[in-house]
């Protein structure tokens, strides 16, 4: 991964060769620390051997750390997506969902954000603790197959594994799914060019902070709810309207880390305007009170898009359009200027929008 | 909704009035102006809301010694991670966890199987001491007075036997003395930390006022607070005024919270100690007075931490200078580059009010 631009590229170097003993949970947060280890670790080895990654019509490789990998089959004018997700959440029912649910929509939007919004079938492999009640057990997989019949996909194969009891703290559940699609509907991280409109399809910052005040004991007048759903079907809208140029659903790190990486692999700088940017008030209200920014926590029924200028307002009004859209906005343009960074005006002055560093820790005053 | 900003405070339309003002007064002024905050939670609103980029060139905000974790000493942190080795829940906030001590931070001794448990407040490392019974519970104590009036509250109400404190809570008034007599700062009026005047009260500043013959403004943390704040001091710089204005009043009185105060007082006393990398300074460090000291951890235990070589880079760390507002984060040659919030070398990088880690996520210099 090219980190040129970043002034933190010598840190996360400095930062693999400290913690090459062990993991820590900066590493699963999402942002530079985990890009690095996935970099360092997997994809050099998964890749040795290889040339450059592919720029073949249809291909997308591993080393291009996308949202999932598209590979040329038959004819060769077409191309089967899949991408994989293991879930783990605290706790495993949530304010506005369950594990489940996150588990289908999470792996159903990755496609979704390659341009495959019409997933062929997903896979479900399940680890469970001994001693885990199968009643709780049922109420996932019910919210698993009514998340994928909300989605148009069906679980077509599955495995599940027992552990010894205290192995585990909770379910955890792999998804795969598979689509196919046309070369020319693959959408990639890396389209965006100067000029571009930026979008978002609706409030940010829901479901982190929906999580967080619930782990922290935070009631908030219990108004606080996850965003998780499939958006599939909202993507298809937004697709047929204009041309987008790139696509990302903004999870883990929330929206500063999927704009960071639009950025940086579109080689474009990208001007925010943050009065624009939609959040829920009382999101707001509740991330300032744990000092945690709704724009660096995960969404997981959200989606932020690159669109051609010309197309932005076409693509709004589809968005506006889905019910899983009303609240969606154009909310910046890509500039080439500031190459790799995000820059936010607040409506007072203007400063970088950073991904966040490792876990969100409460802070002190 | 965003779009519609229903937050008093966050009003950039009365923002650009006050920017306006400001423009007249360094006109008035006619030569540079540079004023110093001492609060962390100013420099993350200065550079959250882009504050410097909308100020006339001329004015300068430095930061001075305004963040607590930031000041915290090296052998603080190791004295909390030996107790934490050597068995007992060491609980903290959120910031000082990555907080480098000698060789180890209390995170990186949690990564390795030590007990650190993240607080948002001294109850709750009272309660983690009710539930383990057990086990010994310290509570690393950080902060200024708006902390360490909590931490005086939990040690006044008969905490459970097993409960101690490590105190490294720290008093700003001697802090904003030497910062004013160091040669190297030039600063013509100080922007004091609304936070720390709710429980002080304004009058605390009459005498440096007095003192230092310098303006002090008493400001809030919201942007609008902020640039009021800044208006006020040009005035008094404008008028040649030595004056003490309390610009937070919706928050701060002349005398504060004279229960808290009462509370912090009655158990703590100062001391000299090192502020980390600026100077001995005396009275500036509180510690648990003689009646509470069946609950001071350095009393209650035998703390000899084996602290090892500390990481060379340490001494290339301008932690120090930054904070007494002699430097700026990118003068520093680690900034950004050896020094991150993952792998930090100096406090300065760890904290949401450390201006390394505020400058590294935001940007600093008004250059966008």
């Amino acid at each position: 991964m090219t980190d040129n631009n970043r002034s933190g590229a010598k840190t996360v170097d400095r930062a693999a060769q400290m913690d090459d003993s062990v993991i820590t949970l900066a590493h699963g947060a999402g942002a530079g620390t985990m890009r690095s280890l996935v970099d360092e670790l997997a994809v050099s080895r998964f890749t040795a051997g290889e040339k450059a990654p592919s720029m073949a019509p249809g291909r997308v490789e591993l080393a291009a750390l996308d949202d999932g990998s598209a590979q040329p089959v038959g004819d060769g004018l077409q191309s089967v997506v899949t991408t994989t997700d293991s879930h783990v959440v605290s706790p495993p029912v949530f304010p506005g969902g369950d594990i489940g649910r996150l588990a289908v929509a999470g792996t159903v939007n990755d496609l979704a954000v390659m341009g495959a919004t019409e997933p062929q079938s997903l896979t479900c492999s399940l680890v469970v603790e001994e001693g885990y009640p199968v009643a709780a057990l049922e109420s996932v997989i019910e919210s698993m197959q009514a998340t994928c019949e909300e989605a148009g996909t069906q679980v077509t194969t599955g495995d599940t594994k027992v552990m010894p009891s205290g192995d585990l703290d909770g379910p955890v559940i792999n998804t795969t799914g598979v689509a196919v699609v046309s070369h020319e509907d693959i959408v990639t991280d890396a389209g965006v060019s100067p000029g571009d409109a930026l979008l978002v399809s609706g409030t940010v910052g829901d479901h982190g902070i929906a999580l967080l005040s619930e782990r922290e004991g935070f009631g908030f007048g219990g108004t606080l709810e996850s965003d998780v759903a499939p958006v599939n079907d909202l993507v298809r809208s937004a697709l047929e309207a204009g041309e987008i140029t790139a696509m990302k659903d903004p999870t883990r790190g929330g929206v500063a880390t999927t704009l960071n990486e639009l950025a940086e692999k579109g080689g474009v700088g990208l001007e925010l305007d943050e009065q624009k940017i939609p959040v829920d008030e009382t999101v707001a209200a509740a991330g300032e009170v744990l000092g945690i920014s709704p724009f660096h926590v995960a969404n997981e029924g959200k989606v932020v898009l690159a669109v051609e200028a010309a197309d932005a307002e076409d693509v709004l009004a589809a968005l506006q359009g889905h019910p899983k859209g009303t609240d969606a906005a154009i909310v910046g343009h890509a500039t080439a200027e500031h190459t790799g960074r995000v820059v936010l005006d607040t409506g007072f002055g203007r400063r970088y929008l950073s991904e966040p560093e490792g876990q969100a820790l409460p802070r002190i005053c | 909704m965003a779009a519609e900003p229903t937050l008093q405070f966050r009003d950039p339309d009365a923002a650009d009035e006050l920017v306006g003002r400001l423009e007249t007064l360094m006109a008035e002024i006619a030569q540079p102006v540079s004023v110093m905050h001492v609060c962390g939670s100013h420099e993350q609103a200065i550079a959250k809301f882009g504050l410097r980029s909308m100020l006339p060139a001329d004015l300068t905000i430095r930061m001075g010694p305004g963040c607590p974790v930031c000041v915290t000493n090296m052998p603080e942190v190791d004295e909390a991670v030996s107790l934490a080795r050597d068995g007992a829940i060491v609980t903290t906030y959120g910031d000082m966890y990555r907080v480098p001590g000698t060789t180890e931070s209390l995170g990186d001794a949690s990564a390795t199987g030590a007990d650190v448990e993240i607080v948002y407040a001294a109850s709750e490392a009272v309660e983690l001491a009710e539930a383990n019974p057990n086990r010994e519970v310290v509570f690393f104590a950080t902060g200024f007075e708006t902390t360490a009036a909590p931490t005086a509250a939990v040690l006044r109400d008969d905490p459970p036997a097993n409960f101690s404190v490590l105190s490294a809570h720290k008093y700003v008034p001697p802090a904003m003395n030497v910062v004013a007599e160091l040669p190297e700062t030039d600063i013509d009026g100080f922007l004091a930390a609304g936070h720390a005047a709710v429980i002080t009260g304004y009058s605390l500043f009459e005498p440096f006022v007095e003192e230092y013959e310098t303006p002090v403004v008493v400001g809030g943390f919201e942007p609008l607070d902020i640039l009021l704040g800044l208006e006020r001091l040009l005035e008094h710089i404008n008028d040649d005024r030595a004056a003490l204005e309390n610009a937070y009043p919706r928050c701060v009185t002349e005398d504060g919270n004279t229960a808290a105060l009462e509370a912090m007082w009655d158990v703590f006393e100062p001391t000299t100690g090192e502020w980390r990398g600026i100077a001995d300074i005396p009275d500036a460090n509180l510690v648990l007075r003689e009646e509470y000291a069946e609950y001071d951890a350095r009393k209650r235990f035998d703390i000899d931490p084996d602290v090892g070589t500390a990481d060379p880079l340490t001494a290339e760390c301008r932690c120090g200078d930054i904070m007494a507002g002699t430097a700026d984060p990118d003068d520093c040659a680690l900034f950004g580059e050896e020094c991150g919030p993952q792998t930090p070398v100096g406090a300065c990088m760890v904290s949401s009010e450390g201006p390394c880690k505020i400058w590294l996520e935001y940007g600093g210099k008004p250059d966008l």
